[in-house]
């Protein structure tokens, strides 16, 4: 008797299945964060205790000096600046000045400073030869270094901005160096053999030489 | 025109049969991508912006560290540092680094990195001093992380 009745209807109802998923997408939509692993990257110099600071030992034209006050106004190589755009044409420049470019092999990948020269495209070295090469700048840029010196009062947005400049500049001179633009060598996928070696070879005997110098402890 | 009202006549809707399936499979990606967040954080987040990122590669020797005014605001005014589940002060830093080091293999421990989600109005002061702890804790690779620019000009 009783199975006479159930013949009507065999089946679970699924119309509603689409209404469940819903939901519970729904709810997995609000709640993910896609974790973002994007950033800027800073490579901390190792830890010596005997260490002179840098500007002692370096030549005087060959640091880049940027300093912040706690009020965030910027003073680069000695002049006050007003728009933290202006910083990365200035570092492309100082990085490529090649005032005074030595043959002597250095660093991990022993490249010197007339090799990285000789590497360049011709539109860089058009571009160096006209308008860079002063005395006054850096000697090249297995040399060059970049000091941000940052007071203890100033916000970290400036410190952010003026961080994202200075590797604006590097990406750019990077991306010149094997043909691309600074967007396309920043997306480079290191776990890609092909890609890996042009990321090895535009960053080859131009190290990024970002210096955080200790602040001062008076505000400015 | 007769001839053409009947054809159109013969189905009005669209099958709505696969519909499910469609949707359990989005749910199903979205399950699957999820992380659910395991530390609640206990700091101001408001990150600022910049436009050079550059994406890490290997997520598992990534460990975050967080700095800003805490949320609580019995704790102060000042920026504090949260590392995992707990707020813990300069001096800390090395023992913490050298326990996330220990989670991770032998070979990788010096390519940990650091990632530090720094509040917008933080001062340079504790960043630098943060800095100088981790250069003494033998992690020398940070990174800042940010969130994309947004391109409006």
């Amino acid at each position: 008797m009783a199975r006479s009745k159930d013949k009507g209807s065999q089946e679970v109802n699924a119309g509603s299945m689409a209404d469940i998923a819903f939901l519970l997408l729904i709810f997995f939509l609000v709640t993910t964060q896609i974790a973002t692993n994007k950033g800027l990257t800073l490579l901390l110099p190792p830890k010596n205790e005997d260490d002179e600071p840098l500007e002692i030992k370096q030549n005087q034209k060959n640091v880049f000096k940027i300093q912040v006050n706690s009020a965030d106004r910027l003073l680069v190589e000695d002049e006050p600046l007003e728009d933290v755009t202006l910083i990365r044409e200035m570092v492309y420049d100082f990085v490529l000045n090649f005032g005074n470019p030595s043959s002597e092999k250095k660093g991990n990948d022993k490249v010197s400073e007339v090799d990285v020269y000789n590497s360049l495209p011709a539109s860089m070295k058009s571009y160096i030869s006209r308008s860079l090469g002063s005395d006054e700048s850096s000697d090249g840029p297995g040399s060059a270094i970049v000091s941000l010196k940052a007071d203890r009062g100033s916000s970290y947005e400036i410190f952010i901005q003026l961080l994202d400049e200075l590797n604006a500049a590097y990406n750019r001179i990077y991306g010149e160096r094997v043909g691309l633009t600074a967007e396309e060598f920043r997306k480079l996928n290191r776990n890609n053999p092909k890609e890996k070696e042009l990321y090895d070879r535009a960053r080859s005997g131009i190290p990024k030489a970002i210096s955080i110098a200790e602040p001062s402890t008076q505000g400015g | 025109m007769s001839k053409f009202k009947k054809k159109s006549s013969s189905s009005q809707d669209i099958p709505t049969a696969a519909l499910p399936d469609i949707i359990f499979m989005l749910l199903f990606f979205f399950m699957v991508t999820t992380v659910l967040r395991e530390t609640e954080i206990k700091v101001e987040q408001r990150i600022p912006r910049a436009e050079q990122l550059v994406k890490l590669e290997k997520k598992k020797l990534v460990t975050y560290l967080y700095v800003g005014k805490p949320k609580d605001e019995s704790m102060g005014s000042e920026p504090l540092i949260q590392a995992n589940d707990a707020f813990i002060d300069l001096n800390g830093i090395i023992q913490w680094v050298n326990q996330e080091k220990s989670n991770l293999s032998e070979a990788e421990r010096d390519q940990i990195t650091i990632s530090m989600k720094v509040d917008n109005e933080t001062k340079m002061g504790i960043i630098v001093d943060i800095q100088s702890e981790l250069r003494d804790a033998n992690a020398r690779k940070i990174m800042y992380a940010t969130p994309q620019k947004v391109e409006d000009n």
